[in-house]
């Protein structure tokens, strides 16, 4: 006989209406006491998300984690880790990396001072690798990264700089396929267990919060990266942070998003051009 | 004989799933008045190679899925690799959340939201494959009131799938590859002729697809 699997989803006796009804008083609970806004995140991986942590947690319904997260905020903060986290790694999709290096590098060429936003940096690994792409093109001494995540406990591992050295043979060959043209071991330092990462690469970088649900513009960007992090919000929500870039983008700004992510089903699909047919890499033109 | 009126399918596979799918998609009318979505899984680096192979066989319209890309009646939304795909209603969503069992896409995951989107709208079909995904999902439809079809696994490239996913609901239809399209065709909503293809059920446009 297999092993019992367990799916990330309700018991089956739970009625699907019950449970939309929990999970909308869950998060308006966390927004009103915690401040932190869920409520339009995207219904499908939010719910899986939340009935992992009723599952971690040993409880049965999405109203017992709701007591229990308004009552103990350790609680909550391993929900906050559970919906907030996302998945990442150095030079992830190496052919987005290649795509950049030949469709935008020569648009960054003709600007005296380049800022990046990177929305939605987790723990930095992406962040770094555009580092090092704009170091390899001659452009990160006039560049600025400012890499944002709602998360403080993902943005100290990213400004600490250090990962997983069993990741890095991956790494290696991400890079590699993405179009370095050194040797990636020059951009770390192997100390015990763990990867630090080069500090010439520190230089450019700022890590710090920015909530893209709450907060405002806070620079002109020459490009925005923004990849995977929008498929975890609803339309409506998705819609108005494509506002916030479209505001934070300078005319002939790029904005690039996750490969399977797109500006189609948005209203801002005519104030961009894409640069290339498969990379979501668009440029600001009206 | 009460007609039951169903939402879309969804298909998942494995080992040998090229071919199983290119003979289901290549034997679908391309007006087929249900959205298909299908994962099969590949490797994290795979392209956009499936999508052209299995498009080269149909009339129905294949396409790896973007994140909120609304169903389609006659599509077929493919899984992209290193994504799962989620069924919300009325469209596809996708996340990077770790891989299920080492599989990213994950059948379980995407039948599971179907099942519980659509409940007895879905038809959920487990193809050849070498291992046990799918099995708890397609428990899932079943159990949710959709319709649950196995694979033959005498007919499968490999019947561990299969096999797995009729040990884990013995009410499903076990039929042959080839009898699949031809079942599916009889259970969809009529694709007449007669009516103009405006008003054709779309998944889309129907907000109640529940009840």
């Amino acid at each position: 006989m297999a092993l019992p699997v367990t799916l990330a989803a309700a018991p089956l006796a739970y009625d699907p209406e019950l449970e939309k009804v929990e999970i909308a008083l869950l998060l308006e609970g966390i927004y009103r006491h915690y401040g932190f806004d869920f409520r339009a995140y995207a219904y499908a991986s939010l719910r899986r998300r939340v009935w992992k942590r009723i599952q971690a947690e040993r409880l049965e319904t999405v109203s017992a984690l709701q007591g229990r997260v308004l009552h103990d905020r350790a609680a909550m903060e391993r929900l906050l880790l559970d919906l907030s986290i996302h998945v990442t790694a150095m030079f992830r999709d190496p052919d987005f990396y290649l795509t950049f290096r030949r469709e935008v590098v020569p648009l960054l060429r003709t600007y005296p001072f380049i800022r990046v936003w990177h929305a939605g940096c987790a723990t930095g690994e992406e962040a770094y690798s555009m580092a090092i792409l704009l170091m390899e093109e001659g452009l990160y001494d006039r560049s600025r990264i400012y890499a944002t995540d709602i998360n403080e406990v993902v943005l100290q591992q990213a400004k600490a700089g250090i990962f997983p050295l069993d990741r890095m043979q991956e790494y290696t060959q991400n890079y590699l396929r993405a179009g370095g043209t050194r040797s990636f071991s020059e951009y770390y330092t192997a100390k015990y267990d763990g990867a630090l990462i080069a500090r010439s690469l520190f230089r450019n970088i700022v890590f710090s919060q920015h909530n893209l649900v709450t907060d405002r513009s806070f620079a002109e960007c020459n490009v925005i990266l923004c990849r995977n992090v929008l498929i975890y919000f609803d339309k409506t929500l998705q819609t108005q942070v494509h506002g916030l870039f479209y505001d934070s983008l300078v005319t002939f700004g790029v904005l690039a998003l996750g490969s399977k992510e797109s500006l189609r089903f948005s209203k801002f699909e005519e104030c961009y051009e894409q640069l290339d047919s498969r990379e979501k890499i668009y440029r600001k033109v009206k | 004989m009460t007609a039951r009126v169903f939402d879309l399918v969804v298909v998942g596979t494995s080992w040998g799933g090229l071919h199983a799918l290119t003979i289901l998609v290549s034997s679908l009318p391309a007006a087929f008045a249900l959205p298909l979505v299908v994962v099969q899984h590949r490797g994290r680096q795979g392209d956009s190679l499936l999508a052209s192979l299995l498009q080269d066989h149909t009339g129905l319209r294949v396409a790896e899925a973007e994140d909120k890309e609304p169903l389609a009646p006659g599509h077929v939304h493919l899984a992209p690799p290193d994504y799962h795909l989620l069924v919300e209603l009325g469209y596809c969503s996708l996340t990077t959340d770790p891989a299920v069992r080492y599989s990213r896409p994950s059948i379980d995951v995407t039948f599971e939201s179907a099942a519980d989107t659509y409940g007895k709208g879905v038809i959920g079909i487990v193809l050849t494959g070498a291992n046990d995904d799918g099995s708890a999902g397609l428990r899932r439809i079943a159990d949710r009131g959709g319709l649950a079809i196995v694979q033959d696994p005498a007919t499968a490239t490999s019947a561990i799938m299969p096999e797995a996913a009729r040990r884990a609901v013995p009410s499903a239809r076990v039929l042959a590859l080839e009898e699949i399209p031809a079942f599916l065709v009889a259970l969809a909503p009529s694709s007449s002729a007669s009516q103009p293809p405006a008003s054709r059920r779309s998944v889309a446009s129907r907000p109640e697809p529940r009840r």
